[in-house]
């Protein structure tokens, strides 16, 4: 007797139990006496029901979760009976909250497993970077145009331009750069695609490679992410042993190899040129633009730098998938969003869908509401520095245009739910004094305006002329907004503002306190 | 629990040489240099420099800009307690709170006995089985009081 368990290595479901739980299977399978293989694949995403358990069937495989170590002995036996469990779901692909999404990016994310680049290509793996390498760069840039992706880290510039403009600017060396800095609080899409399915990102990277005649490539991970970093370093071994990284890529005459390099806690290293400064070693100071990077970027060479899910998308679009990315989504925003819902909600995890969907559908009906019970009073979407949204603005279609339409942006996709309980200055409060811990200095509306936002909004709450104070804020936000090199100074304003114009309750500190009394 | 080996100028200039053939070297030095020795020690900055061919300045510059990089060392455990936004909307503060109370510190300090560094860490990426938190290099999510409690008194041991 024989059987076939995935449990996942993903860092989300470790953090709840997932590797004891793979070493209580094992003990339970010896005592049994039967033969276990356990495959330690990503995570669906359905990271309420983590660490969630599959075993292989004639029907496919069948999930259970969330399950703990004292589960396991029962959870054996059901599996193996293929019969009822009280922690039983169903058939993995057939449960409601997958079954919904449209898994372009993350199609294989839960299902192969990450260590083996066998299992990729059996998952159609490398054959978008084949047809690339059939297509060269003309038809490379055109696919990538025509797919209407814009990149994926939160700026939405369009990827066929960036690419286009390093491959028309001719020098000795240039470069791709993946930016694995996910340090935006509620986002986790790139974490999990690196965990889950880390050749997606190599192979989304090799084609830029061989689009852009670029030779060299590195992928900068957070080092907070030290899974993800052990998972895209066995990946990266495994396609240059399989001749997909090195001299010659594929069997072709493309030379690109890459390596991984770690940050060392800097959120404004997730801006692309203070990335590129750290990676040459310095300060992670942010550059003036112009020079673009696609002209001037790593070590002063043409240089692509996307994020992970921007690369993580090419592999499908090559692979004869254009017309379709582009065909899912609305207005100027094509293709699928990998959604992270997070905070307190029921129903929390990763999500892709096209985009459109309103933010009411994605808090309410996806997320299921709070996990507290409590109705939802704000969500926070792109991360630090992205827009509160209330319940008024649920209507706001989840979209490029329609966030910043209602001074929001959509940065990463994360989503980030509050219940009732949310003091919304506080919240204002940690938005600037966030700025302020990861300000790189540089410029004076960000390093400076953050720590007087901080003060004057704590004079706010104390209830010290507040009217004058909230003009202070405003004023600072302003300068802020309009004189800061990059987007840490330049988008602090939003969660600031937004909390302010949403939730002026909040900020009237003396009134409300009297009124709880 | 990272067992770190005592200062030495043979082992720092060893791990020099290894790394300062790579493209922008200087931060791939530093995480080894705090990998052998569990921080930066001040010496090794000037063999960095020299290696380097920067000035002191800027290598300390480098070593002080980023949260990661210590300039004496942490205690023999290191609790990361997240304190970002998806953490506080699912009750990280009163977390961070329960936690300063029960090792009498507040966060960003080391216990008097060198026990414990407690910091805090601007997301783990763990945001869907919030709150979360890191003892040395193990992740642990869906905190609650309890959960937290057990962590604290591992820590401790």
């Amino acid at each position: 007797m024989s059987m076939r368990v995935y449990i996942p290595r993903d860092a989300a479901a470790v953090a709840v139990g997932a590797d004891e739980i793979a070493v209580a299977f094992e003990a339970v399978a010896a005592k049994r006496g039967i033969a276990l293989e356990i495959v330690r694949t990503g995570s669906r995403g359905m990271c309420w029901l983590e660490p969630m358990v599959e075993v292989a069937t004639t029907n496919g495989r069948v999930a259970f979760g969330p399950a703990t170590v004292e589960d396991a002995a029962s959870l054996f036996d059901a599996m193996m009976a293929d019969g009822p469990h009280p922690l039983r779901l169903g058939i993995a692909d057939e449960l409601p909250w997958l079954k919904r999404q449209t898994r372009l990016t993350f199609k294989n994310c839960g299902v192969i497993d990450p260590r083996s680049i066998d299992d990729y290509k059996a998952h159609d793996g490398y054959k978008g970077l084949l047809r690339a390498l059939s297509l060269g760069t003309d038809g490379i840039l055109d696919d990538v145009t025509k797919s209407g992706l814009r990149g994926r880290g939160g700026a939405g510039f369009p990827t066929g331009i960036k690419w286009k403009t390093v491959a028309q600017t001719s020098a000795d060396q240039k470069y791709i750069v993946c930016n694995a800095d996910e340090g935006d609080s509620g986002t986790f899409a790139d974490r999990m695609i690196m965990e889950g399915d880390p050749f997606v990102v190599i192979e989304g990277m090799t084609i830029a490679g061989v689009a852009v005649g670029a030779t060299r490539g590195y992928i900068y991970i957070r080092s907070e992410y030290p899974h993800a970093i052990v998972a895209m370093n066995a990946a990266i071994k495994a396609a240059r042993r399989a001749g997909f990284l090195g001299k010659s890529v594929g069997g072709s005459a493309h030379a690109f190899d890459m390596e991984v390099r770690v940050g060392a806690g800097a959120y404004v290293c997730g801006e692309e040129t203070s990335l590129l400064e750290s990676l040459e070693g310095r300060r992670g100071l942010v550059r003036a633009k112009p020079p673009l990077p696609a002209h001037q970027g790593l070590f002063g060479k043409p240089t692509v730098i996307n994020n992970v899910l921007s690369f993580a998308a090419i592999p499908f679009i090559l692979d004869g998938g254009a017309k379709a990315y582009s065909e899912f989504g609305v207005g100027r925003s094509r293709g699928t969003m990998p959604l992270q819902i997070a905070g307190n909600v029921k129903h929390g995890g990763l999500f892709e869908v096209a985009f459109g969907l309103t933010l009411g559908e994605i808090v309410d009906d996806i997320a299921g509401g709070t996990f507290t019970g409590r109705p939802v009073r704000a969500v926070q979407v792109g991360g630090p520095l992205g827009a509160y949204f209330p319940r008024a603005l649920f209507d706001t279609p989840f979209d490029y245009e329609a966030f910043a339409a209602r001074d929001g942006l959509i940065g990463h996709a994360g989503i980030v739910v509050f219940d009732d309980s949310v003091d919304m200055s506080k919240q204002a409060r940690f938005a600037m004094e966030f700025c302020a811990i990861e300000s790189c200095g540089k410029c004076t509306p960000c390093r400076i305006g953050s720590t007087r936002g901080v003060e004057t909004i704590d004079k706010i709450r104390k209830g010290e002329q507040v009217a004058a104070n909230i003009a202070v804020v405003e004023d600072l936000c302003n300068t802020m907004k309009f004189g800061s090199l990059c987007a840490l100074g330049g988008f602090t304003p939003y969660p600031v503002m937004s909390a302010l114009k949403h939730f002026p309750e909040d900020f009237g500190a003396p009134s409300r306190l009297q009124a709880a009394e | 629990m990272a067992a770190y080996e005592p200062w030495s100028a043979p082992k720092a200039l060893q791990i020099i040489d290894e790394l300062k053939s790579l493209e922008g070297p200087a931060l791939p030095i530093l995480h080894a240099m705090q990998e052998a020795f569990g921080y930066v020690p001040e010496p090794a900055i000037p063999m960095i420099a020299e290696a380097l061919t920067l000035s002191r300045a800027e290598v300390h510059g480098v070593v002080t800009f980023y949260h990661d990089f210590r300039s004496e060392p942490a205690g023999k455990r290191v609790l990361k307690l997240c304190r970002a936004e998806a953490c506080q909307a699912a009750g990280g503060d009163a977390l961070a709170a329960r936690a300063e109370a029960a090792l009498g510190i507040p966060i960003g300090h080391t216990t008097a006995d060198g026990r414990v560094t407690f910091e805090p860490i601007y997301c783990l990426g763990l945001c869907a089985t919030a709150p979360s938190a890191m003892l040395d290099g193990r992740v642990v999510g869906r905190l609650n009081e309890s959960r937290l409690d057990a962590l604290v008194t591992e820590a401790k041991q």
